[in-house]
């Protein structure tokens, strides 16, 4: 008997509170935009925040009811774009791939000189303060990873000097790993420019130099700046810049470079063409030498 | 009697023994010295000669950067050689003048009064700041600043610190034990400047010779009294010995001394107002401790301004072992710093020298949850959960749990089971509150 009634009470109890609750879905509805829904689906969710929304939903629903652009997924990249594109029915052109990079290449903590042993706490933030850092260089690499602990996307790798290499394949630009670093080394530069300076010494060459474990930090010489085609480098505080709008990726600023401070992965390509080309024309001209001479010993 | 203290707080070994019976010695006229133009809390000095200027020793080479901000003088005699960015004793790098001395040490006018005591409240103060005096126990906070509370905050007592709680140093025992008269002087001064009706020179129990001599010459002082402390670190922070020796709390939350009507001043800032007041004497020159474990004759040394470390030590013989590390100040406050090339300070206290082994610093394990952090920290905090939320970058608990009233003193790493580096995590989140809330 008990069984039938608690069954029953039970029974009757659910029936109410379901109807309850059917009435209160109705009565309270909340319109939302179905697009919303598809669009959060199709961002990577990553919550990067490289959008400048907090997370992937706030984006989308930004997108919908507030019709920002909707280029603004960088790790999305364009496959999401164009996926974002068919859904609102709006044509936008994806920005530029962007891929972050180090300006500095110490040469890694194998190699690079130490003023003192840090055996403080594991961050970047911490190591700077510290007497301006442990090693020589005061704008360099501290190595504490705080770049590859920020990354969500496994992009940033140590090799094996403990020198930070970025994934250019995997890394999405979404700007975590140029927000942790504490000496602003980081930068996100477009993908197809190829020449970059890759130091962030303001110190004057004489201290910046030995300071260097690679003996590659910009001295400030200012022959690039001369020798650029473009006026896209200028010199500031000792340390040469390039703004990457007007740079057109020929590589002779790294040519001129006496430090190697300007890379260029293409300068050694470059160079043996033009090593091969010398080497050419002066067999060439040898040629035609011997040739002359030829000619003159068999008129004697 | 009984000792008064404060509620938590660590025992370290004093380490006094080093340089406990060494009486001070006159460091030899450096040949050159790098006077740093930002020694104090606030503004840096602004330079008022240019190279080339000759200089005598005692002349003002620098002015005030603003109202939180101190004079600098010239050390010793001699040309300016360089006025650029050179070694600082915390590590950095900061603007400094540097002198190089004609080995005359041909001083200003010196001047001496006879009824320094009769002074009025308005020509004290004006001597005190024209000698660039800051407080000497390290932070080097402007004394001026702190003798100049605003009307609605009276002040009724100033404590003398002559409490001395950082391990190994010895400056203030050995200046208190030699310079006794000049340092109650010195008091009674500030006390004049304030219109303080109570001085409290509060020592701790580990200088029995100097309470002793204390009491006795302030016998017949009705209003001066000397507190016997308990031997306990942080027990010569600023809040902690107010609470010891007069049992009122500064209020949390960047409460100041002046809030409950008190000012503290170090024993050596009061030596120095005394020269300064009696002589017109500008601040050039303060006893600086040599000690640690590797330093073949630990010595207290009466320093010019602006002398570099190395020539301290080299005064002191040198070293026993190979440097590990180089401490600018206490061991549990001071400074760590690469080499010896930085120049003593106004606020430098000591210099320690520690073997290879002694600065080799263990690994952090994980926290276990013992509270030991939270039962020695004297201001009552939690340091552990502040280390968390720093590391976790929380920055909202991390204010929530009270890292702004941190005094930094590392009781907490002291004591931690776990070598957690506390107190340097800590003081991430004192640098980013204090840049949030600037902004």
């Amino acid at each position: 008997m008990i069984i039938v009634y608690s069954v029953a009470t039970l029974g009757i109890l659910g029936l109410i509170y379901g109807l309850g609750l059917a009435y209160a879905s109705r009565k309270f509805h909340v319109e939302v935009d179905p697009k919303i829904e598809k669009i959060t689906e199709i961002l990577p969710q990553a919550n990067c925040g490289a959008c400048g929304y907090p997370g992937c939903s706030a984006y989308a629903e930004a997108i919908v009811n507030n019709g920002v652009d909707i280029n603004k997924c960088a790790p999305g990249g364009s496959a999401v774009l164009g996926q974002i594109s068919k859904i609102m029915g709006v044509e936008a052109t994806a920005t530029e791939r962007k891929v972050a990079l180090i300006h500095c290449q110490s040469g890694g903590s194998n190699n690079t000189f130490f003023r003192y042993k840090y055996e403080g706490i594991p961050t970047c933030k911490a190591a700077v303060q510290l007497s301006n850092g442990p090693n020589l260089c005061n704008y360099g690499c501290v190595f504490q990873n705080d770049c590859l602990e920020a990354c969500n996307f496994d992009a940033i790798h140590l090799d094996e000097n403990g020198m930070r290499i970025i994934d250019k394949e995997k890394c999405t630009s979404c700007g975590a790993c140029v927000k942790a670093c504490p000496r602003d080394l980081i930068e996100l530069v477009p993908v197809k420019k190829r020449v970059h300076v890759l130091c962030s010494s303001q110190d004057k060459g004489a201290v910046a130099r030995p300071a260097c474990g690679n003996k590659t930090a910009c001295i400030g010489c200012g022959l690039c700046v001369k020798k650029c085609p473009v006026d896209a480098i200028t010199l500031n505080n000792n340390l040469a810049v390039i703004n990457y709008e007007k740079c057109i990726n020929c590589g002779q600023c790294a040519d001129v470079c006496p430090t190697a401070a300007i890379f260029d992965p293409l300068k050694e390509v470059r160079a043996k063409k033009k090593a091969e080309a010398k080497a050419k024309a002066e067999a060439a001209k040898k040629k035609v030498e011997a040739a002359k001479q030829k000619a003159a010993e068999d008129k004697e | 009697m009984g000792l008064k203290t404060f509620p938590g707080g660590v025992h370290p070994h004093d380490s006094k023994e080093f340089s406990k019976d060494a009486a001070i010695e006159d460091l030899p006229i450096p040949k050159k010295v790098v006077i740093p133009l930002s020694q104090h809390i606030g503004a840096p000095a602004k330079p008022l000669v240019k190279v080339g200027d000759e200089v005598k020793t005692g002349q003002k080479i620098a002015e005030p950067g603003g109202f939180v901000s101190i004079p600098m003088h010239a050390s010793i005699s001699g040309k300016i050689t360089k006025i650029a960015d050179f070694p600082h004793p915390t590590g950095i790098t900061s603007l400094a003048i540097e002198i190089t001395g004609d080995g005359k040490d041909d001083w200003i006018e010196l001047y001496e009064e006879d009824n320094f005591l009769e002074l009025t409240a308005d020509e004290i103060k004006n001597r005190i700041s024209e000698a660039g005096i800051c407080g000497m126990g390290g932070a080097g906070f402007p004394t001026l600043v702190k003798i100049s509370p605003p009307t609605e905050k009276p002040i009724d007592t100033v404590i003398l610190n002559g409490v001395e709680c950082e391990p190994f140093l010895t400056a203030d025992y050995r200046l208190m034990l030699e310079k006794a008269d000049e340092i109650i002087w010195g008091l009674k001064l500030l006390m004049k400047t304030v219109d303080a009706q109570n001085g409290i020179i509060g020592i701790e129990a580990n200088k029995p010779d100097v309470i002793k001599k204390m009491k006795e010459l302030t016998a017949t002082e009705q209003n001066i009294r000397v507190v016997g402390l308990k031997l306990k670190y942080p027990q010569g922070a600023e809040k902690q010995l107010i609470y010891a020796a007069t049992k009122r709390k500064v209020p949390n939350k960047g409460g100041l001394p002046m809030d409950v009507n008190v000012v503290v001043q170090n024993v050596g800032t009061a030596f120095a107002v005394y020269e300064a007041v009696r002589y017109k004497k500008p601040l050039v020159e303060r006893i600086v401790t040599v000690s640690g474990s590797i330093v073949k004759v630990p010595k207290n040394l009466k320093t010019r301004i602006g002398t570099k470390f190395e020539e301290l030590l080299e005064f002191c013989n040198g070293t026993t072992e190979d440097i590990g590390k180089v401490i600018s100040g206490g061991p549990m406050m001071g400074f760590a710093i690469p080499n010896l090339e930085a120049p003593v300070a106004k606020g430098s206290s000591g210099l320690l020298l520690f073997n290879k082994k002694q600065a080799h610093r263990q690994k952090e394990n994980t926290c276990i949850r013992c509270g030991s952090c939270v039962d020695v920290c004297p201001m009552n905090l939690v340091p552990s959960l502040i280390a968390k939320n720093v590391r976790y970058e929380d920055w909202e608990m991390t204010e929530k749990y009270g890292v702004m009233d941190c005094i930094k003193c590392g009781s907490c790493a002291y004591v931690c089971p776990s070598n957690i580096k506390l107190i340097q995590w800590i003081d991430i989140g004192k640098m980013k509150i204090s840049e949030k809330n600037r902004s």
